[in-house]
């Protein structure tokens, strides 16, 4: 832990020294149980072994280490310094390039989001992963206007995914409703949801409203378990239809036409997973110019002003029920369109896809990218979703990595990937002149 | 009564308690309309209580607020919720502990101030979402309003700034800018002149008389600070300890002996608090 704790003024060489020595003899203390004593297998017996040169081994390396970190930490803090009294000079036209450097960054990355497939045509594993990253940007967009905008710590948002994902699972198994036809129905029902949920928890705040959120998740999870007539408990649903391309199937050539044998193209199953991640990326780039819109309007301006402050909107005579409740149920009937695609990719789906670990990774795609930044959603799922795909030749160290990535991102860049919040009008246009 | 005498808010009997404390106690007070009217008082005397009681956000334990809309006719406003009495009274107050929308712009914040107004505009966001002119002509018409109350308050070059970000005073200023945003037929001041330097008060001044005298506004105002009291107020409410322990003109307030021992104690008077009350 002290090796995280970083310096808050610029240190002398000796101070380092004394502090690398402090980490040193912390590391010595811990290390003696844990590293320099062992215990072997003698014949059946428990003995007691050292290992001193191990020990010794992990000193140093604690401090070298925070040595190294603390120079390093000194270094980056001048440069810093250097760049913030830089900026001051030229306070006047960063805004303005920042955003519109922003603007670029958007239009690239969905150009990349376009073309992907086509560049990958004939790889799975790269549209597959990518159309993962885009549900999780779907449910980081749904979750931001919850949390982003509105400021209600939401840690049970899985529950509308759930929600949807149910819903369409549901209908299409039993009543035989398609992809188009369910969608709506189960937005409005994660809405639904959204709502039951918002009500009781009007008047919580904070760490408050955080418990009764993740109680919410939990009881959706549990229902979901438990209600085997409904839901098909542990064993879930499955056979859930996989959409089709307006009514043509992607499935191998037989009597009925198909997408293939329709535009005369050779079957691949490659095509469906191609048509998935248009599906997704289409319903992705929906959900955010709807949340960019609202964040321009009244409603979205109040849930924004509802987090700097409930009782000055009050004051204001904006009704703060009004406000919470359509921030849930938004947020809730996006989720639930994003559950509504998982569930007609998978094809199956059950409770275990819905724990609490899913609620915690959309909340950290959230805030890692920075509250209320869509831009940031993108980068942060591109991280959490990519990080532990790229880890898996780190096999057990994978979560250790996820999990450094995440505290370092923390330290770099407390308020998110991205902090900077645009204003949702401005008077003085970028650049001069109203 | 002709309706030039009917008293725009009427207390009447207000009592506020607070487990075995007293905050305000058979407190009864008229506010005219057009006029400011000061609410004065040591530390703890049940001002900003008062206050809250007015706007919804305590329920007085017993008594009325009465409030005479020229348009909408007689309302109680301890009955309304807090956002009610906004909106539909046009009561609005401002805080002890300035309550700015802090990461939004100065303009936003403003803008948030009409919510209602381009809530109903946008149709529940219908119109909003698909641009309609109609909503476009009345979110146009909010800007021009906040502008012209930024530029009124000389705010204007900070119009595209976080308001946290900007000085003290500023933000008191900002604040009673988002009030008048609300269409104001009573504003409450919670000690607007807080922390604001001698050059920002005697500004204050100059504004409080000209919202009071121009616009028509009637201004509630709790200050510590006399020399903005004494000056705008036309009548002046002193409480202690939840009562009213005096009432009326600056001049006849300043004399009446129970304020002067309200404030200075019973018996040995301190020479720079007699300043304060009598400068």
């Amino acid at each position: 832990m002290s090796a995280l704790v970083v310096a808050r003024q610029p240190t002398s060489p000796a101070e380092r020294l004394k502090d690398a020595a402090a980490s040193a003899l912390i590391a010595l203390l811990l290390g003696i149980p844990m590293i320099g004593l062992t215990t072997v297998d003698q014949g059946g017996a428990l003995r007691v072994a050292t290992r001193w040169p191990a020990l010794l081994a992990f000193v140093a390396v604690c401090f070298a280490g925070r040595l190294l970190l603390r120079y390093a930490s000194d270094v980056l803090r001048a440069r810093r310094l250097a760049r913030e009294t830089a900026a001051e000079a030229t306070a006047g036209a960063r805004p303005a390039a920042g955003g519109a450097l922003l603007t670029g960054i958007g239009w690239a990355a969905l150009a990349v989001a376009l073309l992907l497939p086509i560049a990958f045509s004939d790889n799975r594993y790269v549209v597959d992963t990518a159309t993962t990253v885009l549900i999780y940007v779907m449910l980081g967009w749904g979750l931001n206007v919850v949390v982003g905008l509105a400021g209600l710590l939401d840690l049970g948002y899985v529950a509308f995914y759930a929600v949807g994902a149910y819903t369409y699972g549901l209908l299409s198994t039993q009543l035989g409703w398609g992809f188009w036809q369910a969608l709506p129905v189960a937005g409005a029902m994660a809405a639904a949801f959204g709502i039951i949920l918002g009500w009781p928890t009007l008047r919580l705040r904070g760490d408050y409203l955080a418990i009764v959120t993740l109680g919410f998740g939990e009881i959706i999870r549990v229902i979901l378990v438990n209600w085997t007539e409904l839901s098909g408990g542990p064993n879930g649903i499955t056979s859930i239809p996989r959409p089709s391309f307006f009514g043509l199937p992607f499935k191998p050539p037989g009597d009925a036409p198909t997408f293939a044998s329709f535009f005369g193209l050779e079957y691949s199953p490659n095509q469906r997973l191609i048509f998935l991640y248009y599906l997704i990326l289409g319903l992705a780039l929906l959900t955010n110019v709807f949340v960019s819109r609202m964040r321009r309007l009244p409603v979205g301006r109040a849930w924004e002003a509802m987090r700097e402050d409930e009782i000055a909107c009050k004051a204001m005579g904006i009704n703060a029920r009004n406000v919470k409740l359509s921030a849930f149920a938004l947020g809730a009937m996006l989720g639930g369109f994003a559950g509504v695609f998982f569930a007609a990719r998978q094809g199956f789906i059950s409770p275990e896809s819905f724990t609490f670990n899913e609620s915690a990774i959309i909340l950290a795609i959230v805030v890692l990218g920075g509250m209320g930044s869509q831009l940031g959603v993108v980068l942060a799922s591109l991280v959490l979703v990519l990080l532990p795909e790229l880890g898996r030749d780190f096999a057990e160290y994978r979560m250790l990595l996820f999990g450094a990535a995440m505290i370092l991102i923390m330290i770099w860049k407390p308020g998110g990937i991205l902090a900077h919040r645009e204003p949702t009008l401005r008077h003085h246009r970028p650049g001069g002149g109203r | 009564m002709t309706p030039a005498t009917t008293p725009l808010l009427s207390v009447e009997r207000l009592t506020m308690r607070f487990g075995g404390l007293l905050a305000i106690d058979d407190l009864s007070l008229d506010v005219g309309a057009r006029r400011i009217t000061g609410v004065i008082g040591p530390n703890g005397a049940g001002k900003t209580t008062f206050f809250n009681c007015l706007t919804g956000f305590y329920k007085p334990t017993t008594g009325s607020v009465r409030l005479n809309h020229p348009q909408r006719g007689s309302m109680r406003l301890e009955q309304l919720a807090s956002h009610e009495v906004a909106r539909k009274a046009q009561v609005v107050r401002t805080f002890q502990n300035i309550r700015l929308f802090p990461q939004m712009t100065v303009l936003e914040n403003l803008i948030v101030a009409q919510h209602n107004m381009l809530q109903s505009a946008s149709r529940f966001s219908l119109a909003g979402l698909l641009g309609l002119p109609g909503y476009r002509r009345a979110e146009q018409a909010a800007i021009d309003k906040a502008v012209g109350w930024l530029t009124r308050l000389h705010l204007i070059d900070k119009a595209d700034t976080a308001a946290g970000a900007l000085p003290y005073g500023m933000q008191r200023r900002i604040e009673i800018a988002r009030a008048l945003c609300v269409d104001p037929l009573l504003l409450c001041l919670d000690e607007p002149a807080a922390g604001l330097n001698p050059r920002e008060s005697a500004e204050l001044n100059v504004l409080l008389k000209h919202l009071a005298a121009d616009e028509g506004i009637a201004i509630l105002l709790i200050e510590h600070d006399m020399s903005v009291v004494m000056n705008v107020s036309d009548h002046i409410c002193v409480l202690n300890y939840g009562r009213k322990i005096a009432e009326g003109s600056p001049a006849e307030v300043q004399r009446d002996p129970n304020v002067i021992k309200a404030y200075l104690g019973e018996e040995d008077a301190d020479e720079e608090l007699a300043t304060e009350v009598r400068p």
